[in-house]
């Protein structure tokens, strides 16, 4: 014999009236909200003729800040690599006659695997990871997903913007 | 026996020690920089300031002598708060480089800092600047402005390198070291300064920037330098080995190793290996071929000549199993007695560690019954000639070679000898003038990625253990060491695919060939190990100069043969150097 529990009752149904049954108006009420819309100003953007321009405080693709003399300001760390939740950096370091001793032979982002947490730029006293605002990623072959330095690489003054920001929240 | 309290709870000590000696004895770990256990006492950093009892100041343990009844108190607030201070001067002038450092992640300053330091730094005036980069000799350098003047270098260059070429220079905050000038710290033993540095002063010029210390696996395994055989541990990343560092067996090579088994050991694992196993077709070009094919052709030719025409050739490259299968094959299937290994002996047996036969494992080749070349006596029927593997070869009375490893085709000479070889197969790991004069070649395991029992020639049986992977030997399945890569990564990640190389342990291929030939023959029911280890215990079982061992008995520290006579002599004190990157490891568990 079935027993009933509380996982197992019979669906009960609400009885509807004539009005509620005919459902007219309901839809006539719908498309007046639809109609509306036509007449008021477009949120669409044309994308990708009409772009965004996303706040400092977007967190797109992660890039590394070259500076004006040509040279990256990566000291080849680890750090971001260490901190990185997925993996996704890779740096082999190697050694440089400047000042700073070290310098990235091989730095790539595999960005695939990126989550865009931040961690890599939070982690990195100096700012030379930080986001940018790049969120145009789409890939037609995995082995593109993997960034190496060429791709990596960012002038300064187009990173202007997030390294204000990121100086303002510092303090 | 003279008992002391430390922190309220009593030990038991030996008259003459130290307040840390005796706290390391019992497991408590009290922060130094200069202490160093094989080294004398500095007292210089003044790191390890602990409170004693009817004593008005704060005294260095490591250079306090125990009384009986002496109360010491460590975590005391005057003993802690004395530390902080301590750690504060140090720092003071300590630049904020980590990310650049080579030490970070090893650093004790960096641990203390951690532990024995409030964490914020009251100085804000400008640091002291020094020469940065300046090279001691040709394999060490040092960054004035890391160092915390502990002294430890200064100490192993008079002490235990006994080339006493460091000294400090300048006074107060201008403190700095320098090598005497005209004189370069070039002995053998020089970079042994850079693992006792206690901060990030001294650095490779071999390792420099190579590899961060978190992204390395480190496995214990011995050196194959020489016949010393000093215990090292492997640091690997991506699969490939970034460096070797010393680890403490008071038996055979306390704290140290030599400068020569450090660089150039593991080029050879790196660089220039075999991709698989490759034989000689109708027009003598190498193409590779498979495993059981190569076999088969070595079978097949071997058994085309007389047995005296044929020399098997063994290996003290080569662990102890391989070269017991070799003469195992050999007298099985060739009726030979003995089989003879080319020693390799160059330059002079130095003082300490590097010895002048650079074969690691001659003594356990010898305790397996191999005869080095020069005392080899090779039958002929009923007459036994006792002559050298050159000269059987320029008689022409050798048609057919088949060798355990080893470039032995280095010597010129040798190789000359070798156009009267009709056939020739080996073993070998690279690609060199051996293998390339090769008929038939497998492809075997570097020292570093396989298990295996070297003795040196003390007669101590140790471990070899693997710490890169093959396609053989997996990481996650082999209890291989992991580094985090390793851990938290996927199969398909780069560093877990790369490199890895079609290498097995060369006693696979004997066995391989022992069967092939023992199809014509019925002893093929001998031939089946699975693993290294089961060879061992058959050797352990048979010979009595390893009886009683097994992997599990040689452990970490190896195990005396029997005939050797020297007492074993217990660790004293353990100088811990990964620490920190222990702790990185359980930190970074907990984020992950």
């Amino acid at each position: 014999m079935p027993t009933t529990s509380k996982y197992n009752k019979p669906a009960t149904r609400r009885k509807l009236s004539l009005w509620e049954k005919l459902y007219l108006f309901e839809i006539v009420r719908g498309l007046l909200t639809t109609f509306k819309h036509l007449f008021r100003p477009k949120f669409t953007r044309q994308y990708p003729e009409e772009r965004w321009d996303p706040p400092a405080s977007f967190r797109g693709r992660p890039v590394l800040v070259l500076e004006e003399n040509g040279v990256e300001r990566c000291v080849a760390c680890g750090l971001c690599s260490r901190v990185c939740p997925p993996l996704a950096i890779e740096v082999r370091a190697s050694e440089t006659e400047l000042l700073k001793e070290r310098y990235p032979v091989v730095f790539e982002i595999n960005m695939l695997r990126c989550i865009f947490c931040g961690f890599c730029e939070e982690v990195f006293p100096e700012e030379a990871i930080v986001m940018s605002k790049d969120y145009e990623l789409a890939f037609t072959d995995p082995s593109q997903g993997i960034y190496g330095k060429d791709r990596l690489l960012t002038p300064k003054a187009q990173l202007k913007d997030r390294l204000d920001f990121l100086a303002k929240m510092r303090n | 026996m003279p008992k002391i309290t430390i922190d309220g709870k009593e030990y038991e000590a030996q008259a003459g020690q130290t307040i840390i000696q005796v706290a390391t004895d019992n497991g408590i770990e009290l922060p130094h920089f200069c202490w160093h256990p094989a080294l004398t006492v500095a007292g210089n950093c003044r790191m390890c300031l602990v409170e004693v009892d009817k004593i008005p100041k704060l005294q260095i343990a490591c250079a306090t002598v125990i009384t009986d009844g002496m109360n010491v108190k460590v975590n005391s607030p005057a003993a802690t708060k004395g530390r902080e201070d301590v750690m504060e001067f140090l720092l003071i002038n300590h630049p904020l480089d980590c990310p650049i450092c080579d030490e970070a992640g090893q650093c004790k300053l960096q641990d203390y800092a951690f532990d024995h330091s409030r964490g914020v730094s009251r100085f804000v005036e400008e640091k002291t600047h020094k020469d940065k980069r300046v090279a001691f000799g040709p394999n060490v350098l040092f960054d004035g402005e890391r160092c915390i003047s502990c002294s430890r270098c200064i100490r192993f260059s008079q002490e235990v390198a006994e080339q006493p070429v460091l000294t400090f220079v300048n006074r107060g905050d201008h403190v700095t070291i320098n090598a005497v000038p005209a004189e370069s710290f070039d002995n053998n033993m020089s970079m042994n300064v850079i693992d006792i540095c206690p901060v990030g002063a001294l650095t490779s010029r071999d390792f420099r920037f190579k590899a961060r210390v978190w992204d390395m696996s480190f496995s214990d395994s011995i050196c194959p330098g020489c016949s010393r055989g000093c215990n090292v541990r492997v640091g690997v990343r991506n699969n490939e080995i970034m460096r070797l560092e010393p680890r403490n067996n008071p038996n055979v090579n306390e704290y140290w190793m030599c400068d020569y088994g450090r660089l150039s050991t593991y080029h050879a694992v790196n660089d220039e290996r075999l991709a698989g196993p490759r034989m000689k077709d109708a027009n003598s070009l190498q193409q590779p071929t498979d495993n059981d094919s190569a076999a088969r052709r070595v079978a097949q030719e071997l058994s085309k000549y007389k047995k005296e025409e044929v020399l098997i050739l063994g290996s003290a490259r080569m662990p102890i199993e391989d070269n017991f299968l070799m003469l195992k094959l050999a007298k099985e299937k060739f009726g030979k007695q003995h089989i003879p290994f080319i020693p390799h002996i160059s330059g002079q047996d130095e003082r300490k560690l590097l010895r002048a036969d650079k074969l690691p494992n001659a003594m356990g080749a010898t305790l397996m019954g191999l005869v080095a070349d020069g005392h080899y006596q090779h039958v002929h029927g009923e007459k036994a000639a006792n002559a050298t593997v050159l000269e059987l070869l320029r008689s022409r009375k050798i048609k057919a070679v088949f060798a355990l490893a080893g470039n032995s085709l280095a010597d010129a000479q040798l190789l000359e000898a070798f156009e009267n070889v009709e056939f020739f197969a080996t073993c070998s790991s690279n690609d060199n003038v051996t293998s390339r004069r090769a008929d038939v070649v497998f492809s075997i395991a570097q020292w570093a990625e396989r298990d295996g029992v070297f003795v040196n020639f003390e007669g101590w049986a140790q471990q070899l253990r693997p710490a890169v992977s093959t396609k053989y030997y997996m990481r996650g399945r082999d209890q291989m060491h992991m580094s985090r890569l390793d851990r938290f990564g996927s199969p398909y990640d780069k560093w877990a695919r790369s490199n890895k190389r079609d290498a097995r342990e060369a006693w696979r291929f004997v066995q391989l060939v022992a069967k092939e030939l023992g199809s014509m023959s019925d002893h093929a029911q001998h031939w089946k190990y699975q693993h290294t280890e089961e060879v061992f215990d058959e050797i352990a079982a048979t010979n009595p100069e390893f009886r009683g061992m097994s992997y599990e008995a040689l452990g970490d520290m190896g195990m005396p043969v029997a005939s050797n006579k020297n007492a074993i002599v217990q660790p004293k004190y353990e100088e811990v150097s990964q620490t920190s990157t222990m702790r990185v490891e359980s930190v970074g568990s907990v984020i992950l």
